[in-house]
């Protein structure tokens, strides 16, 4: 029965459609584009806003597309004159407690309500103003939100809840004072977030926004005294593309560096290249705990900077199973302002590094503990996300569609195709497998793909063998399926039976960085199979797929390091967490 | 979909500022203080044993209320670790439903109901009046903390309209001219004097 179809009319066509389809995806299957403002891909059905109402025979009102599920026989028109003026009404409303700022908004050019505004070819709106004055918070270095702008779709407040199950943002008050924000009137900062920005991601408008660092870029690329020296993340080369026409998962790495060499940069890094440098010391790690029993198990991985947020807060009966490897931008910065400085003669504190993150929580990250002033000064001066990146390219003129490839600069640059993995949910661990096997057996992989713990699935699993051990691994994305896993683990403790895994990688995104809250806007699970496609293009195509067999990594630590977990590796490449309460109120 | 939660100490701990990264700025309302307000062990027994039946949250806010007289913001946590709920659905919750009140009131709490008949009747003139008379608007407290008006859906009673209660006290038929006696009779001569 479930297989059956039903047949129903969209605007005089026919077509069968899986029982539980909605109006609005009815439609797309016979390229009907309904308008919608609430609703999202990602989410369950709000329907808040009321865009995308059609009439359907037989009913005395009309329906919202987005929530309604078809029935059989259903007859419905998605577009007539009166549909479109009732439409037009709705944004009207919506945009009479809008400030209709457009040209000083960050989202100029990619807000969801203006091209709709556009669409629907607004030129007057018919209702009395009424803009609610709320000022914005900026307590986080990571997000901004902005109440003002705010069109109440709730896709925030849901995703921090559904699929983040943080609840720092909830629906206050009711009616036209409804306002989003986090609960007893505590600032962002002071309340649960962990400043993942999915909430920037999936708002429609400017009412949520990365707190942008880009002026601060701009300030050290102009002044002389600055050596300036920047890293891209894994995640960013396949999604900047998107800024830019090319389509999502493009890889497009060597114009990236070469838009950072115009940009004024003097050495371009990759962060693939501490995520070699991360693996070198985790996959030790992950050793020293499973073979030789020293620290706890399972190890789970520490790159995500809303993860380790959300554990510190969420889950601090975990602090000793991470690990305690700094996420792989942090290592670049360390290096660059010790091994680099060195190398290169420059004094530390007149080199500026800038690190472009696909994310908004590694702006909160990058000051979060002592141990990210590891060289005695901070070692990443600022992170931007993706998108300003992309707004910065633009900014200066730059072709970046016809720029010719570049390289990076090697000393903290070249990597291998385990470090760019790390883009991707299930990446940290499949690169960290590919370097464990070798740790423990001194042989190579013969096939290096670990295919089970690939795609978009919440949590894959995978048992894992190699030396004679079974490892049973598993991965977790977007923040909701993380309890369940770790849920397994605290049963496992408590009734002291065998644990039920020996290696956890958690990324807070769905879809890991590749999908993360810095990354241009309109991502989807299409958009993030795409970018997760152009890593594994990366990776197949690397001629090194390990990171100890990145010749720079053994450089680095032949030269600078000694060994993983040496003395010097630990104070520079590693940190340490603490608990923290999910509301700081004094 | 949303899943619960393992722990849920909503973790009232002083801020401990180590971060460094602390933007904080100054809003009007601030972060303040969570307050020192703790539940009753009578409390504390009825919220677990209603911990885990399905739509008890309101029931038990209903309660705090009935005690405390508003929700006060430290109950609210202790509430959120006791039903292991998110506090952010408490005050989604409270802040939705006018009943409940995020805010002390005075010792007398007036009511002027504003159901439709009552409205229809002069209600806002009264509200207006109490404003003169009390030198405060709707939802504080007067300085000497005696008095609180709030504007309330019908009461039930719209054959008296306009209607106000006085700490519960229903007082039908009023106009301006009843309200300086009426607060007289709590203790208000000395601000009807003013």
């Amino acid at each position: 029965m479930a297989n059956e179809k039903i047949r129903v009319q969209i605007n005089g066509i026919d077509l069968d459609v899986a029982p539980g389809t909605t109006i609005l995806k009815a439609a797309q299957q016979v390229q009907v584009k309904i308008p919608r403002l609430c609703y999202h891909p990602d989410l369950p059905a709000w329907a808040a806003c009321g865009v995308c109402v059609v009439k359907v025979e037989g009913s005395p009102k009309m329906l919202r597309a987005c929530a309604t599920p078809v029935g059989p026989g259903m007859k419905i028109t998605t577009h007539d004159p009166e549909i479109y003026q009732v439409r037009k009404s709705v944004l009207e409303l919506i945009l009479s407690t809008h400030p209709n700022d457009c040209l000083q908004c960050p989202r100029n050019g990619n807000c969801e309500l203006q091209k709709l505004a556009a669409d629907f070819g607004i030129r007057e709106v018919r209702f009395e103003k009424r803009v609610a004055e709320i000022p914005p918070d900026t307590s986080t270095p990571s997000l901004v939100l902005n109440p003002e702008k705010c069109v109440k779709c709730g896709r925030c407040a849901i995703v921090c809840q559904q699929m983040q199950n943080v609840w720092a943002l909830e629906f206050l008050g009711r009616g036209d004072q409804t306002r989003i924000a986090p609960a007893a009137d505590v600032l962002l900062n002071d309340s649960p977030c962990i400043k993942c920005g999915q909430c920037s991601a999936h708002c429609p408008v400017g009412a949520i926004y990365e707190r942008t660092h880009a002026p601060e870029v701009w300030a050290a690329l102009q002044d002389p005294e600055k050596h300036c020296v920047v890293q891209i993340a894994p995640a960013v080369r396949v999604a900047i593309g998107e800024a830019f026409g090319f389509e999502p998962g493009t890889l497009l790495t060597g114009k990236t560096y070469a838009a950072l060499r115009r940009l004024g940069f003097e050495a371009v890094f990759d962060t693939n290249f501490g995520a070699d440098l991360t693996i070198m010391e985790e996959g030790t790690e992950f050793v020293e705990r499973f073979v030789h029993g020293k620290g706890t198990l399972p190890l789970i991985t520490s790159c995500c900077p809303a993860w380790v947020d959300y554990m510190e807060k969420f889950a601090p009966d975990f602090i000793s199973s991470f690990s305690t490897a700094k996420s792989p931008h942090l290592m670049v910065g360390a290096m660059a302002k010790t091994y680099y400085a060195k190398v290169m003669g420059i004094p530390p504190e007149k080199i500026f590094m800038v690190s472009v993150m696909p994310c908004t929580a590694k702006k909160f990250e990058i000051s979060r503990s002592k141990e990210m002033f590891s060289s005695g000064l901070q070692d990443i001066d600022v992170s931007i996300t993706t998108r300003e990146l992309a707004r910065m390219i633009k900014a200066s003129g730059i072709d970046f569609a016809n720029l010719p490839d570049e390289e990076c600069d090697s000393l903290l640059g070249q990597y291998t195709g385990a470090g760019v993995l790390f883009g991707a949910t299930g990446g940290v661990m499949e690169a960290a497998l590919r370097t464990a096997h070798y740790l423990v057996t001194k042989r190579e992989l013969e096939d290096v793909n670990f295919t089970e713990i690939r795609g978009l699935q919440g949590v894959k699993e995978a048992t894992v063998r190699f030396g004679g051990h079974e490892i049973r691994v598993a991965a977790a994305h977007w923040m909701s399926n993380i309890e369940t896993v770790l849920n397994r683990v605290r049963e496992a403790r408590k009734k002291g039976t065998e644990l039920p895994y020996h290696f956890i990688e958690v990324m807070a995104c769905r879809g890991g960085c590749v999908g993360g809250g810095g990354q241009p806007y309109g991502a989807d699970d299409e958009v993030r199979r795409k970018r997760a496609a152009g890593i594994y293009q990366d990776d197949a195509t690397s001629a090194k797929r390990c990171s100890h067999q990145n010749p720079y990594i053994q450089k680095l630590y032949a030269e600078f390091l000694g060994a993983p977990l040496s003395h010097k590796a630990h104070e520079l490449l590693h940190t340490s967490y603490q608990p923290r309460p999910k509301y700081r109120i004094a | 979909m949303i899943a619960e939660r393992q722990e849920s100490s909503e973790g009232l701990t002083i801020r401990p500022d180590d971060s460094g990264h602390s933007n904080a700025r100054e809003k009007t309302e601030g972060t303040g203080s969570v307050g020192t307000e703790k539940l009753t062990p009578e409390l504390t027994d009825f919220i677990i044993r209603w911990r885990d039946k399905p739509g008890n949250l309101i029931m038990v806010l209903h309660r705090i209320q009935e005690t405390y007289r508003y929700i006060p913001r430290a109950i609210a946590f202790q509430v959120a670790d006791l039903l292991r709920v998110p506090l952010a659905r408490i005050y989604g919750v409270i802040t939705f439903y006018h009943f409940f009140r995020l805010k002390r009131p005075g010792r007398h709490l007036i009511s002027v109901c504003m159901g439709t008949a009552c409205y229809l009747r002069g209600a806002e003139d009264l509200i207006q009046e109490l404003e003169t008379l009390l030198g405060t608007g709707l939802n504080t407290v007067t300085e000497d903390g005696e008095f609180s008006v709030e504007a309330v859906r019908c009461l039930g009673c719209c054959g008296l309209a306009p209607v106000l209660t006085v700490d519960g006290q229903v007082y039908g038929r009023m106009t301006k001219e009843h309200l300086a006696d009426i607060l007289a009779k709590y203790g208000g001569q000395s601000l009807s004097a003013k």
